[in-house]
């Protein structure tokens, strides 16, 4: 151990070290990947690889490269795994449009056997976060009070408390979490994509991964319970202010008005 | 009065109460003066009842919170029936605020009143302000009681403030944080200030406990006895008016407060009451639930406080950050300029009726209300306050203006740095040659009438609208307001060749007179001579 | 000063007077007097009087109906039972039910007494005189004598001694409370210079509760520390947190600008106080394609791969940052405490 500390500083340990995480990384994806998975029929795999390259070199190599290697126009995607291209593609934000301080969620254009072929052929460029399963993001039995703290942690700083999302520098944001696939949050937090940073397994594991999700799915979805009434958006005290201005103030001036108003007079007739 | 020696007939029961209070109370000679006291009509004199209801709402709903809340930060595992809190570990202040809202029936209902009544408070006190400012009701005699209506508005956004603090939500704590910081950039006194107000380092386990004292005690029995002063002056002034046939200066003409204001006053009462119940009802307000306890290494985006503090907010947003080290001192003026500029905004408008009476000179009464177009430099210098105001509150929230109108939240920041000294400037000019335009209008609609819309085909074929003349009424009030004529310095050296001094003082008071009422800062009003030299001959374009 | 008085016909003509008290009977703009009091249906059309009177008893009793409402909302639900209303969404059913029948009660109460005000309470404008707030010149003549007289009668002016002490212990007195707000708090004394950091300290991811290992921060990634030995059950965790609270980041040592925050990295994973510099919010919106950090509550935003420098906002200097290495268990740990105090900057600073 002696040893390891004191060469902790050579000029190389950043490789190793590197190398360990890609391993570890490597290691992860093959403990996690379901067995099933794995023994997959190798010609399906490799058949779906086929269909995804298609797919990629007609819709995504202008700006990735033809081999994902990346452009000026778009980051390399070799590492970036099936989970990326499963949320990139399944929100819609790729294919993106037109160069911007961000891409947003758009409409999606790709069918989900599509996005998997798609997300086959990238995840074979190089080893990264894949996909999870139905369970993976099953938020039942999942400790929602703990995932709530998690999301004050981790989350709220961009997302706002209930995810409502919120500003980032230079006209880039933090989107909005309400109706958000399960399946796309886990994806996002695996991937970090476009300015959101990663949580990978390693320093949030995946059952706190589904805490999070149980607790955005209790407090922002169509079944949120909102006991006091109107959420006003869940943005907090500015959408309040405006309330109390516009409906509040607004409703007792409108009554002033009539109480102070001179009654109607009689017409001579 | 007395009924003593009246043995002819038996008083009835609620004459002879009156009668023992008034042998210890002397309240007919009370009643004498106010029973039927005249209470002029007009909208715009209901705003500050609209706070006033608000106050007595926030009381009586505040008094209900205080049987169930615990003003303790010691630190509990929550186990209450809101299942997204389960095992979480909170304060005492902010499990007892989740028990209000989830256990306590009705609890929910209160604590929205409550907080929906202070945030429709301020804005009641706000726009009453700012209705006495436009109309000129500060002038003489009103200015102590401007000057107590100012430290109401004031007071009432710190007892806002610590108010909202009580929870000990995650928001309003990052609020908490924001005011320790603010006050650690104070020169010399602000780290002792700190530790003093939290019992220590930040956040301590005191500041929920001293806020609550604070918060239901200290500030609001201060703001009691300043709204009774407030109210009593207001009777001893008598209301104000605004000019029309048969009002005067020296009269108020209106209805009697017996009966038709008591049943119009404590009906509004009851009515702004309502309204705020039904807002409760269908409207969350501070969801404290959704925020989560105070931790100070947790934060959410959109972090802002209560509107009335918002400005607060966006100065200090918007200030670069500025820093000077020297000789092992920190002079943190990125926010200690802010928290400044806060206090000389808000003293500004506190001090204005004194600086108008100085350049006036005016020591007589005013009881005629001026109409906003009428006083165009003063309206335009609340307008100007105003805008400087809003801009700032833009800055506020910046980062919800970001996400909602798509744009970059830095651009915002540079705009709210330039337009807070460019803003008031641009509304100063432009509000002052609206008044301008609309006193060039009354002056024509008094000398030519009022455009009838009637088009009339002249035997030589030109086409004439038909100015129909004003009544007397009419003309009346628009020619009732008063015109100052500016200061003049006079001669430097008086007859006898002998050089006056003449301060710089004195100097200023003349330019700033003629700011007011130079020539072109105000539009004459016709004279008679004018009118009938238009109506008698040919007048009629 | 004001002793400059302004001479008089700078002053308008009073007010009411200008024109009214002129009497010139050809002034086009005198006061022409209040005008003659209009009935209004109701008082002259018993029939509408009487619709009035039914209008304003209906309005009472509604109030009265809406608090028996609010008395069985009371019984009838459960303090946890959710409805949901459009286009309210889900709410509670008490908080709704009491709120709108309260609200009703209260308002048409109100409603009531102000239509009986308007329509069947006399509507006659009455002008009551105004008299001038300021004492005659007699009044005011007897409250100077009478002051003079007593002040003479206590001596005040003569007798300096008595005088001068009175002010003097007057002036003091007050001091005993202010005396007693000392023990509000300690003195600063060095409190906002040390946090929990100190060398040999691991650092213990947030989520898990466990030592953090550098090949567990990726880069891209964004994880949160405190000081190994702090407990979320401390007493004194809200004071620590407040100061000790990090940010961890992995940037690729090339990527990183400035010398010092790379020689206190591990291999390109950088610790900065998580408190903003600022007002001290938890600054965390962590860009990873830039590496800019923006603070929710002002928008401060700094350079974590170029020292954390100010690039944006109000916040005056750079986020510290803990100089961290590995221990021999392979964790992460601090190498001693920050070197600059954390969070707010204050005048003691420095």
């Amino acid at each position: 151990m002696k040893k390891l500390s004191a060469r902790r500083r050579h000029p190389l340990a950043a490789v190793v070290v590197l190398l360990l995480a890609l391993a570890a990384t490597g290691g992860l994806y093959a403990a996690f990947a379901p067995a099933s998975k794995a023994q997959a029929d190798e010609t399906a795999q490799s058949l779906a690889i086929d269909e995804g390259k298609k797919l990629y070199s007609v819709g995504c190599a202008s700006c990735h490269g033809t081999g994902g290697q990346g452009t000026t126009d778009g980051p390399s995607l070799v590492g970036v795994g099936s989970a990326a291209v499963d949320f990139q593609v399944g929100t819609g934000r790729m294919p993106a449009q037109q160069p911007g301080a961000q891409v947003p969620k758009k409409k999606v254009i790709y069918n989900q056997a599509q996005i998997d072929q798609l997300a086959a052929y990238v995840a074979s460029l190089g080893a990264g976060p894949i996909v999870p399963t139905k369970n993976d993001v099953n938020p039942q039995g999942a400790d929602i009070a703990k995932g709530g703290d998690l999301f004050r942690t981790n989350c709220a700083q961009c997302h706002n408390f209930t995810g409502e999302g919120g500003a980032l520098t230079n006209g880039k944001y933090a989107p909005s979490l309400e109706g958000v696939d399960p399946k796309h949050v886990y994806e996002a937090m695996q991937t970090g994509p476009q300015s959101m940073p990663s949580f990978p397994d390693t320093t949030m594991p995946a059952q706190q991964k589904r805490d999070i999700i149980a607790y955005i799915q209790t407090v922002n979805s169509a079944q949120a319970e909102n006991p006091g009434g109107l959420k006003l958006g869940g943005l907090g005290p500015v959408s309040e202010g405006l309330f109390a201005w516009i409906f509040g103030l607004g409703a007792l001036i409108a009554v002033a008005i009539w109480v102070a108003a001179h009654t109607a007079k009689a017409k001579k007739s | 009065m007395s009924t003593a020696t009246d043995t002819q007939r038996k008083a009835p029961a609620g004459e002879r109460v009156a009668d023992w209070a008034d042998g210890r109370l002397g309240i007919y000679s009370l009643a004498k003066a106010n029973m039927r006291k005249i209470f002029p009509d007009h909208w715009s004199f209901m705003l500050g009842e609209i706070a006033l209801y608000s106050f007595i709402i926030i009381i009586l709903t505040g008094v209900y919170l205080t049987l169930f809340f615990h003003p303790s930060m010691n630190e509990v595992v929550y186990h209450g029936s809101y299942e997204p809190m389960q095992g979480i570990k909170m304060s005492q202040a902010y499990a007892s605020t989740l028990d209000i809202s989830f256990d306590v029936r009705g609890g929910l209902l209160v604590r929205q009143i409550h907080h929906w009544a202070a945030l429709i408070f301020l804005a009641g006190m706000f726009v009453h302000m700012m209705r006495v400012f436009f109309t000129g009701a500060f002038r003489k005699p009103r200015e102590i009681n401007w000057l107590f209506g100012f430290l109401l508005f004031v007071l009432g956004m710190f007892t806002g403030f610590t108010g909202y603090s009580l929870p000990d939500d995650l928001l309003s704590g990052t609020g908490v944080r924001f005011t320790q910081g603010a006050i650690l950039s104070m020169p010399i006194v602000g780290t002792y200030i700190s530790m003093f107000l939290f019992g220590g380092e930040f956040p301590g386990h005191d500041f929920v406990a001293r806020f609550y004292s604070i918060h239901i005690l200290l500030l609001p029995g201060i703001m009691l006895g300043l709204l009774v002063a407030h109210l009593i002056l207001v009777f001893y002034h008598k209301h104000t008016q605004f000019a029309g046939p048969g009002r005067t200066n020296k009269n108020v003409v209106g209805m009697p407060l017996l009966p038709v204001y008591m049943a119009k006053a404590g009906g509004f009462f009851f009515l702004v009451f309502g309204i705020i119940a039904i807002i409760a009802a269908i409207a969350t307000i501070n969801p404290i639930w959704n925020i989560g306890p105070y931790r100070p290494d947790q934060v959410s985006t959109g972090a802002q406080p209560d509107w009335y503090m918002g400005f607060a907010e966006g100065l200090i947003r918007v200030m670069p950050g500025w820093e000077i080290n020297l000789w092992g001192h920190t002079l943190v003026l990125g926010v200690f300029i802010p928290l400044m500029a806060f206090g000389l905004v808000l003293a500004i408008i506190a001090v204005y009726p004194f600086i108008e009476s100085w350049v006036t000179g005016d020591k007589r009464e005013h009881h005629i209300l001026d109409r906003p177009r009428n006083a165009p430099t003063r309206t335009a210098f609340g307008v100007a306050w105003i805008t400087e105001y809003v801009i700032v509150f833009i800055g506020g929230g910046n980062d919800l203006w970001a996400t909602h109108f798509h744009l970059s939240l830095n651009a915002i920041s540079w705009f709210v740095r330039i337009f807070i000294f460019v803003g008031p400037v641009l509304a100063f000019i432009a509000t002052r040659r609206i008044c301008l335009g609309l006193q060039r209008r009354d002056k024509e609609k008094v000398l030519h009438g009022r455009e009838s819309g009637i088009i009339k085909r002249l035997p030589h074929g030109e086409f004439v609208e038909i100015h129909e003349p004003l009544g007397p009424e009419q003309l009346h009030t628009l020619t009732a307001h008063e015109q100052y004529k500016p200061v003049e310095l006079g001669p430097t050296v008086d007859e006898n060749g002998v050089e006056r001094k003449v301060s710089a003082l004195q100097k200023l008071r003349a330019r700033l007179s003629k700011g007011y009422y130079g020539e072109d800062n105000q539009i004459a009003k016709p004279t008679a001579e004018e009118y009938k030299e238009i109506t008698s001959g040919h007048g009629h374009h | 000063m004001s002793s400059q008085e302004i001479p008089d016909e700078n002053l308008p003509a009073e007010q009411g007077t200008a024109h009214g008290a002129v009497e010139v009977a050809d002034d086009p703009f005198a006061d022409p007097g209040l005008p003659a009091h209009k009935p209004r249906i109701q008082d002259i059309d018993e029939r509408a009087a009487k619709r009035s009177e039914r209008a304003i008893a209906f309005m009472f009793t509604l109030s009265m109906l809406a608090t028996v409402g609010f008395i069985a909302s009371y019984v009838i639900f459960p303090v946890d039972k959710i409805v949901y209303i459009w286009p309210f969404g889900h709410v509670s059913a008490l908080n709704f039910s009491l709120g709108l029948t309260l609200g009703v009660a209260l308002f048409a109460i109100g409603a009531g007494a102000v239509h009986w005000a308007r329509t069947l309470m006399s509507d006659v404008e009455v002008a009551d005189d105004r008299h001038a707030i300021e004492a005659e010149p007699e009044v005011k003549a007897k409250v100077m004598a009478d002051f003079a007289a007593g002040a003479e009668e206590s001596g005040f002016g003569r007798r300096k001694l008595i005088r001068n002490t009175m002010f003097g212990a007057l002036a003091l007195v007050p001091l005993s409370g202010v005396v007693l707000l000392r023990d509000l708090g300690p003195l600063p004394e060095k409190k906002l210079r040390n946090t929990l950091w100190a060398k040999g300290k691991q650092l213990i991811n947030m989520n898990t509760m466990e030592p953090l290992r550098p090949e567990d921060v990726a880069v891209g990634s964004l994880t949160f520390a405190m000081p190994e030995g702090l407990t979320e059950e401390a007493e004194d965790f809200q004071n620590q947190i407040a100061k000790a609270a990090l940010m961890i980041i992995r940037i690729e040592p090339d990527n990183i600008k400035d010398k010092r925050e790379r020689e206190w990295a591990h291999e390109g994973i950088v610790a900065f106080s998580k408190i903003c510099t600022h007002v001290g919010c938890p600054i965390s919106l962590y860009e990873q394609q830039t590496h800019h950090v923006l603070c929710p509550c002002h928008q401060s935003t700094f350079d974590l791969s170029d020292g954390a420098r100010v690039i944006f906002g109000p916040a005056g200097h750079a986020l510290p940052q803990l100089r961290i290495g590995v221990n021999s268990e392979g964790n992460l740990e601090a190498l001693g405490d920050f070197e600059e105090p954390v969070g707010p900057a204050f005048w003691e600073r420095g």
